[in-house]
């Protein structure tokens, strides 16, 4: 599924933990600045019935904005920095193994129905990742969304989406 | 008495087959949650609210609350047998509960914190039942003013009792409130931070949060730790169990203590992990085996799952009282209290009699009923941590998915689900504390309402806060709070220029800041 990864690896390496917080840091800064710049469009003043709709969150961000130098200058300049690897590559690897699969699935979902793309997402994570045998797979796999659609679409009534597999069973 | 006469109410509310139903099903639940790693207690209720929505609201609450027990118990399971804290509560109940495990007494250990979770549950329940009532009647006076203080100290006695990472904490909570603001503005109607974005008109859902977050971000963290579970065999027999309890009344000192730290951790909102830890670190300090303690004590089981349960039962104090939840599954059971319809705050005790007493009768049923199946069925949930994590990962991912889904019928809210999975795994990496996230996100709107409901009229300002002597005595609280880790260096700052004579001085100082 994503074999590209695998190749090419540096051996060790990477960002520091403190490095990661510093950077991290500066994103939430960034988040604090655009919700100051955009809630001081609607209006931040006291209207003559109270304060209008940007006072709050203007202020929410403009603190957020405040803590987040505080954490960066910590994180740079700090006493007790934390210069361990963040993650190592080999660990980061399998971070990946799990979140671009979840994504795909995530895509699957929209064109396939949900039933259909979880068949697909729990089969390809035993196989590829667990290596277990195909019976075990199948049997998992089709067991546990037969079990979903009885509770959601049959118990619960809860809605769920469905693709063109379902649509031909009449659902 | 009133209280009695309510309760036994409450008990007849519970004692039809279908609540009972809902109860065992909510604490089976709750112990397979609490044991499978990337589930807990927040993001399982969060996860199952959705299906919740038809049900009456006091069923709902109570197959909802026993999922919470169901998940306190289950922490101590997978921490004793397997060395995995299935919770963070439970974190500190490794470090005795292990060493008992390996020399092959897991049994005694397990019934020792489960009789000890089941002990602090029940004061936490006590607690609520006779102070919850007085709490919120002496609630029914306040106004906006008195809430938005009652807020402030909630959010400011975080970010004080926090003395790692203060600014976190902080960072945390104001995400939490910049992603409730999202969305329709409730007073004026006016749109805010959408950016043009006509799906965001609704906001972002707090239960797409906490799945991500929880959810995903917990398996994205477990991954990579590469999971390889080896257990320790946790058969319990009767045998074990009453000897175990007939050892029990020698640590009552250690089992009230615990019960004490967890309910004030609780109603105050430290939360069940530092209850936890708190409890432990008193426990090593003041008893008289404390120096054995890591080696595979008894006494270090009990007191920190004492305290957790203790703190995770009393979070729900201020969650009915008050309309302002201690910890972060609490939170979520009070977004659900909105979504069936339900007007968190002191008028739920006088308006939703039955729901209330209703879910307070459940509690003590809850936790009695937790403790027999926890004690009886030890091996069944062990073993679901023998299933390989291949199998496990993709499924509990399509639960969160779905659950994201049927939240709005929205794919956008899985790709936010996704999107906060990563935030989730960043920020608890470099130890964000998440539950002031939640805690904010939930409260946000309400707490934003009670600032410009205070602020109407001509004439207003922040001295709305110093009106009168009741907001005036939270409000000042809440900055005392606030600026608690500053007061030792402060006064370490005065001892320092003026020499040792005008210590008074200092005193007075430091309580004005």
């Amino acid at each position: 599924m994503d074999h590209q990864q695998t190749e090419g690896s540096p051996p060790q390496g990477g960002l520091s933990h403190s490095a990661v917080d510093a950077i991290t840091a500066v994103v939430f800064f960034a988040v604090g600045v655009v919700m100051m710049v955009d809630n001081y469009r609607i209006g931040i003043a006291w209207a003559s019935d109270g304060p209008e709709s940007g006072y709050f969150p203007f202020h929410v961000g403009m603190i957020i904005s405040l803590a987040s130098i505080a954490v960066f200058v910590k994180a740079m300049f700090g006493k007790h920095r934390n210069r361990e690897i963040f993650v190592s590559w080999d660990r980061f690897r399998l971070v990946l193994l799990v979140l671009l699969p979840t994504a795909l699935y995530v895509l699957l979902i929209q064109l396939l129905g949900i039933y259909v793309a979880s068949t697909l997402f729990i089969a390809a994570f035993m196989r590829l990742l667990g290596k277990i045998g195909w019976l075990k797979t199948v049997l998992v796999s089709v067991g546990v969304n037969v079990l979903l659609f009885w509770m959601f679409e049959v118990q619960f009534l809860v809605p769920l989406p469905k693709g063109p597999l379902e649509a031909l069973f009449g659902y | 008495m009133d209280e009695l006469s309510a309760l036994f109410h409450g008990f007849g509310t519970v004692l039809s087959w279908y609540n009972l139903g809902m109860m065992f099903i909510g604490l089976v639940l709750g112990v397979i949650i609490g044991v499978l790693p990337g589930l807990g207690g927040p993001n399982g209720v969060a996860i199952l609210l959705p299906l919740t929505f038809t049900m009456p609201p006091t069923s709902a609450i109570i197959m909802l609350s026993c999922i919470y027990w169901g998940s306190l118990f289950a922490g101590a399971i997978t921490s004793i047998l397997f060395n995995i804290p299935g919770e963070t509560s439970s974190v500190a109940t490794t470090f005795d509960g292990y060493p008992l495990a390996q020399q092959g007494r897991a049994g005694n250990a397990l019934t020792a914190s489960f009789t000890g979770s089941f002990f602090g549950a029940l004061s936490g329940v006590l607690l609520i039942t006779f102070l919850a009532p007085m709490v919120s009647k002496f609630a029914l006076r306040f106004g906006p003013p008195e809430f938005f203080a009652v807020f402030l100290l909630t959010f400011c006695s975080f970010v004080g009792t926090d003395k790692k990472t203060p600014f976190k904490t902080i960072i945390s909570m104001m995400l939490g409130f910049g992603l409730a603001a999202i969305g329709m503005d409730t007073v004026s109607g006016g749109l805010r931070m959408t950016f043009g974005w006509s799906e965001l008109l609704r906001g972002i859902d707090f239960l797409v949060v906490v799945i991500g977050l929880f959810g995903i971000g917990e398996i994205l963290v477990s991954m990579e730790e590469g999971l390889k579970f080896e257990g320790k065999n946790g058969r319990i027999n009767l045998k074990v169990v009453l000897q175990t309890w007939k050892e029990m009344p020698k640590y009552w000192v250690t089992l009230v203590r615990s019960t004490l730290v967890g309910c004030w951790m609780g109603v105050t909102p430290g939360g069940a992990t530092a209850a936890s830890f708190m409890g432990y670190g008193l426990a090593q300090r003041f008893s008289r085996n404390g120096r054995k303690f890591g080696t595979g004590e008894i006494e270090g089981v009990i007191a920190p799952e004492t305290a957790a349960h203790a703190s995770g039962t009393s979070a729900l104090l201020p969650m009915l009282a008050l309309g302002i939840p201690g910890s972060a599954t609490a939170a979520v059971l009070l977004g659900g209290l909105m979504i069936w319809g339900l007007q968190p705050g002191p008028l739920l005790f006088v308006e939703q009699k039955e729901f209330v007493w209703g879910l307070i009768a459940s509690m003590y049923l809850g936790n009695f009923v937790g403790l027999i199946i926890v004690l009886s069925t030890v091996p069944l949930f062990a073993a679901i941590l023998r299933i390989p994590f291949a199998i496990v990962a993709p499924i509990i991912i399509v639960v969160c998915a779905i659950g994201a889904y049927s939240v709005n019928n929205a794919m956008l809210d899985v790709w936010f689900m996704l999107l906060f999975g990563v935030i989730g795994y960043v920020l608890k990496k470099l130890s964000y504390p998440l539950a002031p996230m939640i805690l904010a996100l939930v409260l946000g709107d309400r707490m934003e309402d009670a600032f410009r409901q205070s602020m109407l009229g001509p004439g207003t300002g922040l001295h709305v806060f110093w009106s009168n002597s009741l907001v005036g005595t939270i409000s000042t609280l809440a900055l005392l709070m606030l600026f608690w880790p500053l007061v030792p260096v402060l006064w370490n700052l005065v001892r320092k220029s003026f020499g040792g004579g005008k210590n008074g001085g200092a005193v007075g100082k430091a309580n004005e800041g």
